[in-house]
């Protein structure tokens, strides 16, 4: 074999792990779910085989579906714009800090070592009926009852900001990191004050890895069923709990499987619209 | 009325002391240059004249006016940095027109300074692109334009040339030149690099581990250092150990081991304040290397050997020997060098010297 074709081989050879494992746990099950959303499921609960479109017809047309898709949309918007909001100052501070900057990223790190689910619950001893908030109002006296705070839409964004935040301080970190430092200096010395400079320079400049963390943000919080079902009350269920309802409690693939595909086809139309104007260039910064 | 003056400035960062009681002024419309190695404090003082450090203690005022508690953006200085830091958002039009902004100059107004601006660093075509698409040559020149639109009380340029390859290096530093010239802004320069120092400057400031060494024109600080540090800094010097033993208004005499008594102009020699110990400097392109058999001239002759030749084109240098005593020489050479082991004639001749007095 010559060294040309040695050379060109060699890359295929090193991905094919990767590729035989996105192709076996990712594109054949999406293949079977796209299958499964075409079938029905019959009263008796036997799922029949064929091309049915009557899940489409239901997910498409129901205005439950829909209701819930949109405050899905919202909570995940909410969620990126305060995961946006306190995530700047942040990631500006750890990528302008001096020195401890490795012990900051640790910090940031950290609860990546807790699991996800045992950090969102951790929010009902804080601010449950028996917990920390509560318990501490009534020792001061300032209430005599507990106040009634989880289970709400407040608690589901205030779980998932704790859940998603560090994604987006990374993001803007790696943007604010790339950002030549000398800049703002150089526009103080032509006459604007600190904070115009920022505006005009920083900002900008770091705008797309804040869009890459908002993306990122934006999908994780769209797709989650955890953060509701834990810290949300019975109005709260967001979009993939529907999906999660279908297939674990009913048992109906069908329509779980068209339900599913929905969501995906929202959050890649997302993401595609993403790509087309910033491209994917920064998100891997980001994840990297 | 000095444009800049330093006043006994003193720059720690915690227990480093990186600027030492520094205290200098710096003529209107003069081109100075704070040259020293790394670490010699060179960028500290500019940043502090910039404003983007506080001095620990001491004073700085520009044109008259105590700056130390003015922050930076009301300091009307043009900045220059070593990587040009253009921003990389906004075309080069924009990037000229940013200082203007914040200075109540008409729409109309800015882009004729723009443009001017632009033609001034021989760039005129370039306004509607982005930094990303010039040459590194040509972003310094936008970066000096962007510094200069906003006609600034100083210039401030950190070693505005580091970062670019060698020949367009002396184009640039000629144009940097022909630009001061032309506008006749103070300029403060910083650069670790002799050559473009002594090319450039009006004035010369030499820095070492956070204190002055010497202020004074080019060939003054050339021809007659005021410190062995200097002398080494600048160009290769044989430094040797002498001892004075006589002197007077016009001349100094040393007595130099190995060599024997040399007496070295009065000005060449202006710290030497008595007799003792002292330092004999002698350029290396003073040191002439010539045959064995030469003949005589009014030079002093002494018998040595070549070591080691390093040849170099249009000059060659010489690591030489005479008795005990090492010596470099470097000399323009027409034909071949000479050769290694070679017996030949070295040449001095005193008023060649300089003399400073020994710090041991």
């Amino acid at each position: 074999m010559s060294v040309e074709a040695r050379e060109k081989r060699q890359p295929w050879i090193l991905l094919s792990p990767a590729l035989v494992a996105v192709t076996l746990l990712l594109f054949v099950p999406l293949a079977f779910i796209v299958v499964y959303s075409f079938w029905l499921r019959t009263a008796t609960g036997a799922d029949q085989t064929g091309f049915f479109l009557d899940n489409w017809n239901e997910a498409l047309s129901d205005p439950f579906y829909r209701d819930i898709l949109i405050s899905t949309l919202r909570i995940a918007a909410i969620t990126t714009l305060v995961c946006a909001v306190m995530g700047y100052p942040a990631a500006y501070f750890i990528a302008r800090s001096k020195g401890n900057k490795a012990l900051l990223l640790l910090m940031l790190m950290l609860p990546f070592w807790i699991s996800y689910i045992i950090r969102t619950m951790s929010w009902i001893n804080i601010l449950g009926v028996s917990g920390a908030v509560n318990w501490a109002l009534i020792e001061i006296g300032l209430i005599n009852e507990p106040l009634q705070m989880l289970y709400n839409e407040t608690t589901v964004i205030l779980g998932l900001v704790h859940f998603l935040l560090p994604f987006m301080i990374l993001n803007v970190y790696v943007a604010l990191e790339s950002i030549d430092i000398s800049l703002e200096d150089a526009a103080c010395s032509l006459g604007s004050t600190r904070w115009q400079s920022f505006l005009e320079v920083t900002l900008p400049l770091s705008l797309p890895g804040l869009a890459a963390g908002g993306l990122l943000c934006f999908v994780l919080s769209a797709g989650t069923y955890i953060t509701p079902l834990v810290l949300g009350g019975p109005t709260d269920a967001m979009f993939a709990n529907l999906v999660f309802e279908a297939i674990i409690t009913q048992l109906n693939w069908p329509l779980g499987s068209a339900l599913s595909l929905m969501l995906l086809a929202v959050l890649g139309t997302l993401v595609l619209t993403y790509n087309h104007f910033l491209g994917m260039g920064q998100l891997m910064k980001g994840l990297g | 009325m000095s444009a800049v003056t330093l006043t006994n400035i003193v720059k720690r960062f915690g227990s480093v002391t990186a600027v030492h009681r520094m205290s200098m002024e710096i003529a209107n419309g003069g081109f100075t240059t704070l040259l020293g190695p790394s670490g010699c404090g060179k960028t500290t003082t500019l940043r502090m004249i910039a404003g983007l450090i506080d001095p620990s203690e001491g004073d700085i005022t520009i044109k008259g006016r105590r700056v130390n508690d003015i922050p930076i953006h009301k300091r009307n200085l043009g900045l220059v940095f070593q990587n040009y830091a253009l921003f990389p958002h906004k075309t080069v039009a924009e990037n000229v027109a940013f200082g203007l902004k914040y200075r109540n100059v008409s729409k109309a107004d800015a882009q004729e300074k723009v443009r001017r601006a632009l033609d001034l660093v021989q760039l005129p075509q370039v306004g509607e692109r982005y930094p990303k698409a010039l040459s590194g040559g040509q972003q310094q020149r936008i970066a000096l334009a962007r510094a200069i639109v906003i006609e600034p009380d100083v210039l401030l340029l950190d070693e505005p040339l580091s970062a670019l390859d060698a020949n367009l290096r002396e184009d640039m530093r000629i144009e940097l030149k022909r630009i001061q010239h032309r506008i006749g802004v103070t300029t403060v320069f910083v650069t670790h690099d002799q050559s473009e120092a002594l090319a450039m400057s009006d004035k010369l400031v030499v820095m070492s581990n956070g204190v002055v060494e010497q202020i004074g024109e080019p060939e003054e600080v050339y021809t007659t250092p005021a410190s062995e540090f200097v002398a080494r800094f600048l160009g290769t010097s044989n430094i040797l150990d002498a001892r004075c033993t006589d002197l007077d208004t016009s001349s100094v005499v040393l007595d130099v081991p190995g060599i024997g008594r040399i007496e070295v102009p009065r000005a060449r020699a202006p710290h030497i304040s008595g007799k003792g110990a002292a330092k004999l400097v002698l350029r290396a392109e003073k040191l002439t290397v010539a045959p064995a058999d030469a003949p005589g001239d009014d030079a002093i002759a002494l018998p040595g050997t070549v070591e080691a030749v390093d040849y170099q084109g249009q000059a060659a240098r010489y690591f030489l020997r005479l008795g005990e005593i090492p010596l470099q020489a470097i000399n323009m050479i027409d034909q071949s060098p000479f050769a290694e082991g070679q017996a030949v004639s070295l040449r001095l001749r005193p008023r060649d010297c300089a003399a400073l007095p020994s710090t041991e």
